[in-house]
């Protein structure tokens, strides 16, 4: 049995300890808003916060998160959160979706750390999490203006 | 196919809904064949007031849901954002009409549904009205039905209590459709039903589908399409944790276990020895070796005019194009989750071709097509490689050895990329001839194998892949001269459609050739295409406005280039520019521009999403990206050696959306397939290097 604090919650999980973080959650936690997509940390749709940090969970194994914070898609909240899916749905960024829950995942963890963002700081920090269907433009302007609302709350 | 026409009569059913709603039914486009006359889509309005569109056509991203929702509701006047939109099974019901199969793709949705459910809505007002008149013993003249509300002066009522009264009423013929003046939904800015969903992890992939007592499959695949297990020892896999079943699927050997990653594991530990078959000696060179010796084979002449022949006797330009082949690269790996019982099979799945899984399934379970239930999920992605439903196929059969347990199978990344149907390699023969600073003569041969050979064999007809002609047979130029042909050749490779199909390929040489032809004749390459295009205003205006919004420059000077394409494709006019900087070691992509004419755009932000996107899926194939052969095997096998366009790779893309009027044309493939011929003539322009093949990056220039 490993335990981990998930979404704010202590949980206890029956896994290999060799399993990744990934299958976890989407497998024995049923929590299936983190997305598979390339098993070896290049496409970062697997992206969850360990410890506040974006972290490919398909490449980190169920052993080295044992007492650590993992925040999921679904457990994402706060202000960030907020600022960054409500810039989500003001530009209409999603098409097939699937890569979506790494992109947010990965830009909030960015407005945490770098609450005012260059374009090059969004870009260095996006360009590890691929979007098939290239909503990279609307990506970029989301982020921007989650930033530019984060920065206009008290 | 015979050519049956329906009466209107037929169009439109109305029945009441079990506890008190009321259902219509109408069939989307024209039905083809008599035996198609039936009710394709399903709209409820529940007594709660509740409108759900049963929609037959696969959410893959390009926003058919809300799209054919905004047609729906124009016309039933109900709010769009409130109608509900479910997933239609597998049903014959469900056949796309401009295809003749229940298939998402063709960019066909919105141009099938554009009449049908507009007249549905407006169908369905009328005896929501009719209902509310008779109550209150008005004229439905003086009735006003607006956000799901008929009123008559003082009184109100809501469609979902007026819905089992409307259900019983006649059935009015030929209801009387809005003027496009007077839209109030089509047209305008609508959210997205799934995006708020998409924005927070719930939407359901079919990698997501989680059933009682599930349990999940591993794949190991034979490495060369085609090859098959020899013999293999699981001794090692059984004994590994979780594992319930190793199952020899003939093509490749699965685990069935408690957890994914358990099979997984215990997959890595089968030892399998195979017989690779056929396809183990083939590579890459000796398929494009394959096409160049196909060049002299007869060949179906798909446009023909004047006489090119002997327009091109002496004197021709001649050149050659190739284009490597493409994996669809769908984020979300293909997968199935099925189950096998007595009674039939369930199958949950992202398929753009649910009978397709029906019929698959249905083989494999030995039993009938309607004993399968389809349950279709979002799609992480499509892009043609969801039309196929092998893994459909792989996944019943996984089922059937463990009869009432669902089993989901899930490959891996390097499974997707090297069991793929690709885009198809092809060679394009190119000729052409100017004079008078004008083109005289065109001709151009494409050789590539046959996708629809395969997947669809009767509509291939007297050597005629109607989906290898099309960026041929739709070309805009006026050329006196010309001879547009295709040659089927197999190569051993498995086919299949990948977004915008053979436009890509054929726009690709067409464009890049154009330019070529330009430069003999001693023209700007955008003054030479516009001077083609006289009899085409709408081609002609797309061509022009990006030109004029990309800031077009014949002569940008050194360190600047600008490259254009253009084209008609699914009913859609459409043109590319893009500028590019820096020198053939290091070409930077400074924007792409892209114009296009759709006629009537339904849901114009989702329009402009589609050609961004299109845009950076026609980056794919333009910058390096390749699928290659080694003794029968893929080269690639993860996003490294598969490399996608990432963040920090593409250039802003710059959308002009032009509207003429009429109906709407296709848009989901129209970004696609100018951007290769848009950047090779942007490189031409900056570097004087004019680069025959794709991915450029094989034809000598960096990107970065």
């Amino acid at each position: 049995m490993t335990s981990l604090l998930l979404n704010g919650k202590t949980v206890r999980v029956d896994a290999a300890p060799d399993t990744p973080l990934l299958w976890v959650l989407r497998d024995h936690l049923q929590l299936t808003g983190t997305k598979f997509g390339c098993g070896a940390a290049l496409c970062g749709a697997c992206t969850v916060h360990l410890d506040g940090v974006a972290t490919r969970s398909c490449v980190t194994p169920l052993s080295a998160v044992a007492g650590k914070r993992v925040t999921s898609i679904e457990g994402l909240q706060g202000g960030i959160a907020a600022a960054v899916q409500g810039a989500w749905d003001k530009h209409q960024v999603p098409q097939c979706g699937y890569c979506q829950s790494g992109q947010v995942m990965t830009a909030a963890a960015l407005l945490a750390k770098t609450p005012k963002p260059s374009d090059e700081e969004i870009t260095a920090a996006m360009k590890g999490n691929l979007c098939r269907c290239g909503t990279y433009g609307r990506i970029h302007a989301a982020v921007r203006d989650a930033a530019t609302t984060l920065g206009a709350t008290p | 196919m015979s050519a049956t026409r329906v009466t209107r009569r037929d169009f439109l059913k109305v029945s009441a809904l079990a506890g008190g709603g009321m259902l219509i039914g109408f069939r989307l486009g024209e039905a083809k064949q008599a035996a198609a006359v039936r009710a394709n889509a399903w709209v409820s309005i529940a007594p709660d007031g509740a409108v759900t569109i049963t929609c037959g056509r696969a959410e893959m991203g390009q926003d058919v849901y809300t799209s054919l929702s905004m047609l729906l509701a124009e016309e039933l006047a109900v709010d769009p954002r409130r109608v509900r939109v479910v997933h239609a099974p597998a049903d014959p019901a469900y056949v796309n009409t401009m295809i003749g199969v229940q298939i998402t793709g063709g960019s066909t949705s919105v141009r099938e549904g554009w009449e049908p459910l507009r007249k549905a809505g407006a169908t369905a007002r009328e005896l929501l009205i009719a209902a509310a008149a008779a109550q209150w013993k008005v004229s439905p003249a003086e009735c006003r039905a607006a956000n799901g509300v008929v009123s008559h002066g003082p009184h109100r009522a809501g469609y979902g209590s007026l819905a089992a009264a409307a259900a019983k009423l006649p059935v009015p013929q030929n209801v009387a459709l809005k003027e496009p003046a007077h839209f109030s939904v089509i047209g305008k800015p609508v959210p997205r039903l799934d995006g708020a969903a998409k924005a927070r992890g719930r939407a359901t992939y079919g990698i997501d589908v989680k059933q009682p007592g599930m349990l999940y499959a591993a794949l190991v695949p034979c490495p060369v399409i085609g090859g098959k297990v020899a013999a293999v020892d699981d001794a090692a896999a059984k004994a590994r944790p979780g594992v319930r079943a190793v199952v020899n699927l003939g093509e490749g050997v699965a685990v069935v276990a408690d957890h994914y990653w358990n099979a997984r594991r215990a997959a890595d530990a089968l030892v399998i020895q195979w017989d690779e078959g056929p396809g183990a000696g083939l590579d890459t060179g000796a398929v494009f070796a394959a096409l160049d010796r196909a060049r002299g084979k007869p060949a179906f002449v798909a446009k023909q005019a004047g006489d090119a022949t002997a327009a091109l006797a002496s004197g021709a330009l001649e050149a050659e194009y190739r284009c490597q082949m493409l994996s669809h690269a769908t984020l979300e790996p293909q997968n199935c989750t099925a189950r096998v019982t007595a009674d039939g099979v369930d199958v949950w799945a992202s398929v753009q071709y649910p009978q397709g899984a029906q019929q698959l399934a249905a083989e494999a379970a030995g039993l009938k097509p309607e004993q399968v239930r389809v349950h279709p999920q979002f799609l992480g992605g499509g892009f043609g490689r969801r039309l196929e439903n092998d893994f459909v196929a792989q996944a019943v059969n996984l089922a059937k050895a463990l009869p009432g347990t669902p089993v989901q199978l899930i490959w891996s990344r390097p499974e997707d990329l090297q069991h793929d149907f690709y885009r198809p390699p092809s060679l394009h023969l190119m000729r052409g001839a100017v004079g008078g600073g004008r083109l005289t003569a065109l001709s151009a041969t494409l050789v590539s194998p046959s996708i629809t050979a395969r997947a669809f064999p009767p509509f291939v007809q007297k050597g005629n892949d109607p989906f290898m002609t099309e960026g041929l047979i739709n070309l805009t130029y006026e050329v006196p001269n010309l001879e547009l042909r295709t040659i089927i050749e197999e190569v051993g490779v498995r086919v299949g459609y990948w977004r915008s199909v053979s436009h890509a390929l054929n726009a690709f040489a067409v464009e890049s050739f154009l330019d070529e032809l330009a430069l003999a004749a001693k023209q700007d390459p955008l003054a030479f295409r516009l001077a083609l295009l006289d009899k085409l205003p709408r081609q002609r205006a797309v061509l022009e406005r990006a030109a004029k919004a990309a800031g077009y420059q014949a002569t940008p000077g050194a360190g600047r280039g600008f490259g254009v394409a253009a084209m008609e494709c699914y009913e859609t006019n459409a043109a590319v520019v893009c500028e590019v900087s820096g020198s053939a070691d290091r070409v930077k992509l400074e924007r792409l521009t892209i114009c296009a004419d759709c006629g009537v755009a339904i849901h114009p932000d989702q329009v402009v999403a589609q050609l961004e996107g299109g845009v950076v899926t026609g980056l794919i194939q333009t910058l390096r990206a390749k699928i290659t052969l080694k003794n029968g095997r893929v080269e690639q096998s993860n996003f490294d050696s598969f490399p996608l366009p990432r963040h920090h790779e593409v250039p802003p893309v710059q959308v002009e959306l032009l509207q003429s009027g009429g109906k709407p044309g296709g848009i989901g493939e129209v970004g696609v397939p100018l951007v290769a011929p848009a950047v090779a003539n942007a490189v031409y322009s900056l570097t004087g290097k004019r680069i025959r093949t794709t991915p450029l990056e094989d034809g000598g220039v960096r990107f970065g």
